[in-house]
């Protein structure tokens, strides 16, 4: 059982192009910024957005415009978990769960459903009403009533997001848990880079309705080819033409690094890499420019200093380096970074 | 505005309209011949002229919900030239003044309108000056009100509560009935309120389409206006009765039902 698709919608203004193959026991996160289309694909796969395109879905032919085949969403054996959950507030709690249970003409829905929500720990909300559930037992709920339905592709749209923070942790380890005992495929979307990490096995960095950059966690925040994916992994990231031992950036600032290679390349450095200096430092840096600090956030133990220059970087201090370096909004800096610790990939 | 205070020249100006809404109400208890009241009230005249209102009216109302409900549903869903007209034609009623519907409905409907004919020919059916005739001017009045209100309601009815139920498996029907309808309850039960009282005391269409005949048509605002001719007092007493049962209706709905509305 897997996913094949190759979705396109056009509205106006906005346009959403992607190739999308999922394999059964999978999980795989869409990971953009707001806007970026998550939701469109997710609806559009679930049949609610006509596309222009081919969903396959476990050798079934759900929508391909060519021939002109397009499956109903409620034919589709799929399940849409919706962002806020969208349970339906003049239905019991076993009601809701029993709903596509019922859909299936199933005699026993009520019994089946009981039992999922048992088996939940969730058995003595049967009766209450969804207006009475906190936000975290709504998103199980809502999973449960979808999970039910025995769909083949399961698609979650930000299955975290409506939660309070206090609580996220712990839905996550049980989302998890739940995810890992479901047979089929799995797609997530969501904006949230932890939660694509803690959930996903890969990960689709969608932006402006493409997919910029694929695979695991680790591949994925080691090699970001975008700046929301730099800046979730708290990297920098440089994007220019590479000639041998330097890049040339877009407007003109050459940065050394060995062994650039040649043509379009994405470079990567670390804020631990930047250094900073009152004067300008005598030393082995072959990267060193003057700049200005344009802004300090604190980050657990460490300081993280942004600062502005030929090339603006973010770099990562000690406390105490902040005041020695009489560090504030506006100071002047050095900055140095070694050729070796630019680590460059072809774009 | 709604915290604060409201200025004094609004609070003149919403007592004036009280007063013009309340002092023709005194008028009636004030002027009501209380002395006749239990014998014109208990006469067979009126209860007969009660009984074909509440019957008309109700009847009115569930033919309303039976097809302005669906009205509304397809009028939500399209959009531009059509709905435009579609709303214009399920509206015009509202807007026309309720003799030229009589008017129309004779057209449409009498012996030798545009459908009566085809009815008269075909079975002998005649529908003006009948009890059904009084139904049909009163749904043909008053449904405008129920498919506003319920289409005000889809309009404002989250759309994903229909994807979710579809996602789950559900087809058309069982969306509607299931999801749907449970969730326009307050519309509809403010739509048919609203039907139903503006059925209720409906004048100008049912008695040019349906005429006055007690018993038959006679309900009781054309009781009213008969009466006026020759006993005002008793239409005066009438008249005090139809505000009686709609207020009671009306209270009683709220209380059970309609919460907030």
């Amino acid at each position: 059982m897997s996913l094949t698709a190759s979705v396109r919608v056009d509205r106006d203004g906005f346009g959403l192009d992607v190739q999308l193959d999922v394999d059964e026991g999978e999980t795989v996160a869409v990971l953009g910024p707001n806007g970026a289309g998550k939701t469109t694909l997710l609806r559009a796969l679930a049949g609610l957005v006509p596309i222009v395109g081919r969903v396959e879905l476990a050798g079934e032919l759900l929508e391909d415009s060519a021939l002109r085949v397009r499956v109903p969403t409620e034919l589709r054996r799929i399940g849409l978990v919706f962002q806020d959950h969208v349970l339906f507030p003049h239905l019991s709690v076993l009601d809701n769960v029993a709903f596509g249970l019922r859909a299936q003409q199933r005699a026993d829905a009520k019994q089946v459903g009981l039992g999922w929500l048992q088996r939940a720990g969730l058995g003595d909300k049967a009766s209450s009403m969804p207006r009475e559930l906190s936000g975290g037992q709504a998103q199980r709920v809502a999973l449960l009533r979808t999970l039910a339905t025995e769909p083949r592709l399961l698609l979650l749209d930000e299955p975290l997001s409506a939660l309070d923070v206090t609580i996220r942790a712990e839905v996550r380890r049980e989302l998890s848990r739940q995810l890992a005992s479901f047979h089929g495929v799995r797609l997530i979307v969501t904006h949230d880079p932890v939660e694509a990490i803690a959930l996903a096995d890969r990960i689709v960095v969608l932006e402006h309705g493409r997919v910029v950059q694929s695979g695991t966690p680790a591949e994925v925040t080691a090699r970001p080819r975008s700046r929301f994916v730099a800046d979730l992994a708290g990297v920098n990231l440089l994007r220019g033409k590479a000639h041998g031992d330097h890049i040339k950036l877009a407007h003109g600032a050459l940065v050394a690094a060995s062994d650039a290679g040649e043509g379009d390349v994405f470079a990567v450095i670390h804020p631990r890499a930047v250094a900073l200096f009152l004067t300008r430092p005598e030393g082995s840096a072959r990267n060193v420019w003057k700049g200005e600090t344009e802004g300090i956030d604190l980050h657990g133990e460490r300081v993280r200093v942004r600062v502005n220059g030929p090339v603006p970087l973010v770099a990562e201090v000690t406390p105490s380096a902040v005041r020695d370096l009489h560090l504030h909004a506006g100071a002047p800096v050095w900055i140095a970074v070694k050729a070796t610790e630019v680590s460059v990939y072809p774009a | 505005m709604s915290q604060g205070r409201v200025p004094a020249a609004l609070v003149a100006l919403a007592g004036i309209g009280l007063l013009f809404f309340f002092l023709p109400l005194a008028g009636l208890i004030v002027r009501a011949p209380w002395d006749q009241a239990v014998a014109s009230i208990s006469s067979a005249e009126t209860v007969t002229a009660l009984e074909l209102s509440l019957f008309c009216s109700a009847a009115a109302t569930a033919i309303a919900l039976v097809l302005g409900i669906p009205l509304a549903l397809v009028l939500s869903r399209t959009s531009g030239m059509v709905r435009a007209v579609l709303r214009a034609l399920t509206t015009l009623p509202m807007v026309l003044p309720p003799v030229v519907g009589g008017v129309a409905l004779l057209l449409a409907f009498g012996r030798t309108g545009l459908v009566g004919s085809l009815l008269y020919r075909a079975f002998g059916v005649q529908i003006p000056f009948t009890t059904a005739a009084a139904v049909m001017a009163e749904t043909f009045v008053a449904m405008p009100f129920l498919v506003i209100a319920v289409e005000a309601g889809l309009r404002s009815l989250d759309p994903r509560y229909e994807e979710a139920a579809r996602a789950l498996g559900a087809r058309g029907w069982m969306v509607f009935a299931r999801v749907t309808l449970p969730l326009l309850r307050p519309a509809i039960l403010s739509g048919a309120v609203l039907c139903w009282a503006r059925a209720l005391g409906e004048f100008g269409a049912t008695i040019t389409f349906a005429g006055n005949f007690p018993g038959r048509t006679q309900t009781v605002p054309i009781a009213v206006y008969v009466a006026l001719e020759t006993h005002p007092d008793s239409a005066i007493l009438l008249s005090l009765v139809l505000l009686a049962v709609s207020v009671a209706i009306l209270a009683g709905l709220r209380d059970r039902w309609l919460g907030a509305i």
